[in-house]
């Protein structure tokens, strides 16, 4: 993994956003990933959508596991604090800084290797818990950091790059999600960064855990005919469920669109994700419509893609426990420890 | 004959054997409080199955004027409410000693003993004439037996009835119905037997600032008073009534006056990998977090734990020991952790613990930890066991210092940084091993990448042999330097002693009785307690100035004592081990005759040389 940053000189034509602050900006450390990694696409992505919704990046606490995937929080939002955790646990780290810091906005990205095998359980949990964040999973089908082998998401039939056939059934993320009680799912395609990226602004602005899955082709292990998770396959197959367009809070007048079948849902902040459905009588508001809708696309060998589902103010980890409105790193020492009068109180009891 | 020892005041062991489920807990509560209220410096041990209803259980009280309140092996007095465990329970009695128990129905003949007294109270009869409902009369059964003991050993039953008025005060049906059941039992005893026993309880002062309380209810009540907002874990006995405690404490003190809402956050996690996970992202955002667990949480955590000691993570651990290796015993106690805890996670690590010996001790090393994890950025372990953490225990009332300043260690703040050309979060600027630390969402400058996998002193990701040694030889001369900070090691000598015995955690109460002991027969010895580690320069000391030490510890495999041979310069020729290994708490006796076997093969080799 390269050390070097790149060279900060800066464009005069670079736009800037309202914090004063360019694209670059919000870029990190150099990849090292192969040349042609859906993974580097997805982290142009971010770059975009951070730089577009004016986040300070120093605001930003940015999570990952073990991976190809999750090395790429290092190429991202260079003044964000990330942490690079063991492989498969990244959701636990970020309950707990959450559950402390209800302040920062969260990226955890991970792997399908990371997400679905070693760490579908911490997953599972922390869509239970709604753990306020957007978790990134980048999929590809394969371990790329290990070269190549077979993940969960692998579909039935794909060949591996040496010729051998996977036969068990995949785990899908989406169907997982939905089926978990999830409040935002969305899938994307790390090659379509036109819907990727207010994919991502309204992840990012969900109150809750919003899960993105984006099929993320490895170029290296993965991107050979047979392969279900290659580009050329990928493009033949998507099918745009909705079409989404993300509105933040400040500049939702000037975004007006006067399409007639929009429909707009309210993010807790006041932002606006609004959508518009292609396929015919997709409601990503209706979790059981979604989910027999995305269902039958599967069977059919299509890849539903877009914002698939999102519950209007769903409640998150904090609502369940009560937590106070500030975050508990800012609390004094004086409001937590109770003193010696109450100590001494509190002992009668116990003679 | 010689009923039950004429001389003994203030110095019983009664024993009760019941079944598990039947709500006997809060009766031997109640005897247990009435007789620290007499003022005798007394404990309570429960012998419990891992089981939820209908196995045999147990409960000892010792009750000791001269404050040995360890476990005995010694039984004076059985109350024998299990008729399934009669046959061992009445073996168990010594000669002179007695048994009450249910005479409902009669006790076979052969369980009779000659050299023991019997007393038949007919308890199930009484209660079924007197209470209305199954439940109830078998729960007021146990009260009534307390009844009978507060009349053959004394105990004014005013004592109990205070009791029940503070716990039930505001449903007096109750304070009621508990008194009546004491009164059914007393009065049978009185009509019945020659009250009280020869052998009973006088009121003394030995429990002036003193509290009843289990270790973890006091470990938790630390983490409250330590500032830990975040605690995270999975269930696990014997560990659960830390969090329980720990979340019941905050309940009461720890919501914010107006809003009403939570200054505190207890997750219940999916597993114990995730309990840490919880804890350690918590940590990195400047929370004070911590997990209790036990051994087998442990092990789960162990790859986690190699990221906090690497990624130099604050952490608290607390694990409440119980019998391994696997699931083990799982209500009964042991040492069994204590290298596992030292060197947890794979690759070279060492980790920071503190061993308490009673529930003062949790409480105060609850503090202490929180506090040398920040200052050393680091994993810390509180490592109990089950005795400590659940059995009820006579301490010092707990005192708190208003002026306590929390150590939060080297924490940039937003000015420092602002201050500051460049951030390198693991560079030794002080020459002291400890780096400085920036928290998330501070100031721009802070950021820096936390990883576990390969660093260099500027935090980048290395694969370069000699920059990963520089930062990973700098954490262990960091890790090692909180030997000076751990808790020094209680050391008691006695005149004219050459041997040293060494032990740790709870065995405390039991090796000090044995000392006592020994001192009283003519074997003075020294004493040590180990409570901290990386070890603190009196441990060698202590042991390099004794020409033999024996270590006594609650293992099979005399983890302390190889722990010792590990870390200080001692010859390994010159320790020798006391270890009991059986699930329950220690007692004097084996260290007493543990140590005069072993003074007779140390004059038998010395003779040979
Ligand atoms: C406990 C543990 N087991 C195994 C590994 C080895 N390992 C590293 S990455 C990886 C798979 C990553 O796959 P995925 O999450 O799909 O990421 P990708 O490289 O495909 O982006 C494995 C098995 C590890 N780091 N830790
Ligand atoms: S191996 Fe595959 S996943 Fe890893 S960097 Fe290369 S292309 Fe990307
Ligand atoms: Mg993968």
């Amino acid at each position: 993994m390269a050390q070097t940053g790149k060279p900060s000189v800066r464009h005069p034509s670079l736009k800037v956003n309202k914090l004063g602050l360019t694209q670059r900006d919000y870029e990190g450390s150099m990849s090292t990933l192969c040349a042609g990694c859906g993974h580097d696409s997805i982290t142009a992505s971010l770059v975009q959508a951070f730089f577009e919704l004016e986040i300070e990046p120093h605001k930003v606490a940015k999570l990952s596991g073990i991976g190809c995937s999750s090395k790429t929080p290092a190429y991202f939002l260079k003044e964000a604090h990330g942490f690079n955790s063991v492989h498969g646990r990244m959701p636990s780290i970020a309950t707990g800084a959450n559950a402390a810091n209800r302040g920062m906005t969260y990226i955890g990205v991970s792997g399908d290797g990371d997400s679905l095998s070693i760490g579908l359980g911490q997953l599972c949990h922390a869509i239970r818990r709604n753990v306020d964040m957007l978790y990134i999973i980048e999929n590809n089908g394969v371990y790329g950091l290990t070269k190549g082998q077979f993940s969960a998401s692998a579909d039935v039939g794909t060949k591996a790059k040496k010729g051998e056939e996977n036969r068990m059934g995949p785990i899908d993320p989406v169907a997982l999600a939905l089926s978990l009680g999830a409040s935002f799912v969305g899938k994307g395609f790390s090659g379509d960064k036109q819907q990727l990226v207010p994919l991502i602004k309204a992840g990012l602005s969900h109150k809750g855990f919003a899960l993105l899955d984006v099929i993320s082709p490895c170029v290296t292990f993965n991107d050979h005919q047979g392969s279900t998770k290659s580009y050329q396959y990928t493009r033949d197959h998507v099918q745009e469920v909705v079409e989404t367009d993300f509105v933040p809070v400040l500049h939702e007048i000037t975004a007006e669109q006067a399409s007639g079948d929009v429909t707009s849902v309210a993010m807790h902040d006041g932002s606006v994700v609004k959508f518009r459905p292609v396929a015919e009588g997709y409601d990503p508001t209706d979790r059981d419509g979604a989910y027999s809708h995305i269902a039958t696309r599967q069977a059919a060998g299509e890849v539903a893609t877009g914002l698939l589902y999102i519950e209007k103010g769903s409640q998150d980890v904090h609502s369940f426990e009560n937590t106070v409105e500030e975050s508990l790193v800012d609390l004094d020492f004086e409001e937590l420890c109770p003193g010696n009068q109450i100590l001494q109180e509190l002992q009668k009891q116990w003679r | 004959m010689d009923r039950i020892s004429r001389s003994r005041i203030n110095d019983l062991v009664i024993k009760i054997a019941t079944v598990n489920g039947t709500g006997s807990a809060s009766a031997n509560a109640f005897l247990m409080q009435a007789i620290f209220r007499m003022g005798i410096p007394v404990s309570g041990k429960n012998v419990f199955p891992s089981n939820i209803q209908g196995l045999p259980t147990w409960y000892e009280i010792r009750a000791n004027k001269d404050g040995h309140v360890g476990r005995s092996a010694r039984v004076d007095l059985m109350v024998a409410m299990n008729p399934k465990t009669y046959s061992r329970d009445i073996k168990e009695v010594l000669p002179g000693g007695a048994v009450l128990y249910d005479s409902s129905w009669p006790l076979a003949k052969e369980l009779m003993r000659e050299d023991v007294e019997f007393f038949g109270v007919p308890l199930s009869q009484m209660c079924i004439a007197n209470f209305r409902g199954s439940r109830q009369q078998i729960l007021m059964k146990n009260v009534s037996y307390v009844g009978v003991l507060a009349a053959l050993l004394d105990i004014n039953p005013d004592i109990l009835c205070t009791i029940f008025e503070e716990k039930f005060g505001a449903k007096p049906k109750l304070v009621e119905l508990n008194n009546t059941s004491v009164k059914l039992g007393h009065d049978f005893a009185l009509e019945n037997f020659q009250c009280p026993l020869q052998s009973h309880f006088e009121i003394m002062d030995g429990n002036k600032d003193s509290v009843i309380m289990t270790g973890n209810m006091a470990a938790g009540l630390g983490c409250v008073y330590a500032g830990a907002t975040v605690g995270a874990w999975y269930p696990i006995t014997p560990s659960t009534s830390l969090m329980d405690a720990f979340r019941s404490f905050c309940e009461k003190l720890r919501k914010d006056p107006e809003t009403k809402k939570n200054r505190f956050c207890v997750i219940q996690a999916e597993d114990e990998l995730a309990a840490i996970g919880i804890v350690l992202g918590a940590s990195w955002m400047g929370a004070r977090s911590f997990t209790p667990t036990s051994g087998p949480g442990i092990s789960l955590m162990g790859e986690f734990i190699g990221l906090a000691y690497y990624a130099e993570i604050p952490a608290v651990l607390f694990d409440i020991q119980r019998t391994g290796p696997s699931t083990g015993m799982p209500t009964r106690t042991q040492q069994g952790d204590i290298l596992t805890t030292a060197y947890a996670s794979h690759g070279d690590t060492k980790h920071i613990a503190l061993f308490p010996a009673d529930p003062g001790e949790c409480f105060h090393f609850a503090v202490t930890a929180f506090d040398l994890a920040e200052r050393f950025q680091t994993p810390v372990f509180v490592v109990s066991d089950l005795d400590v953490g659940m059995n009820d225990w006579v301490c010092d009332s707990l005192e708190w210092d208003d002026n306590f300043v929390p150590d939060r260690g080297k924490v940039l703040s937003a000015e420092d940084l602002e201050d500051l050309d460049e951030f390198y979060r693991y560079l030794d600027v002080d020459g002291d091993g400890i780096t400085y630390r920036s928290l998330p969402g501070v100031h721009p400058k802070g950021s820096y990448f936390t990883r576990g996998s390969g660093h260099d002193k500027y935090g980048r990701y290395t694969e370069d042999g000699a920059l990963y040694e520089e930062v990973v030889d700098r954490i262990r001369e960091k890790v090692d330097s909180a030997a000076t900070h751990v808790p020094k090691a209680e050391i008691i000598e006695k005149e004219g002693a050459q041997l040293g015995v060494v032990t740790i955690g709870g065995c405390r109460g039991a090796v000090l009785e044995a000392v006592e002991e020994l001192s009283n027969d003519g074997f003075p010895v020294d004493y040590l307690r180990v409570r901290g580690f990386p070890f603190g320069p009196e441990v060698e000391e202590f042991l390099l100035s004794h020409e033999h030490n024996i270590v006594v510890e609650q293992n099979r495999d005399a983890q302390l004592m190889k722990l010792l041979t590990l870390e200080t310069n001692i010859d390994k020729k010159r320790l020798e081990s006391i270890l009991d290994n059986r699930g329950s708490p220690l007692s004097a006796g084996i260290v007493v005759s543990g140590v005069k076997d072993l003074v007779d093969l140390f004059l038998t080799t010395t003779n040979r040389n």
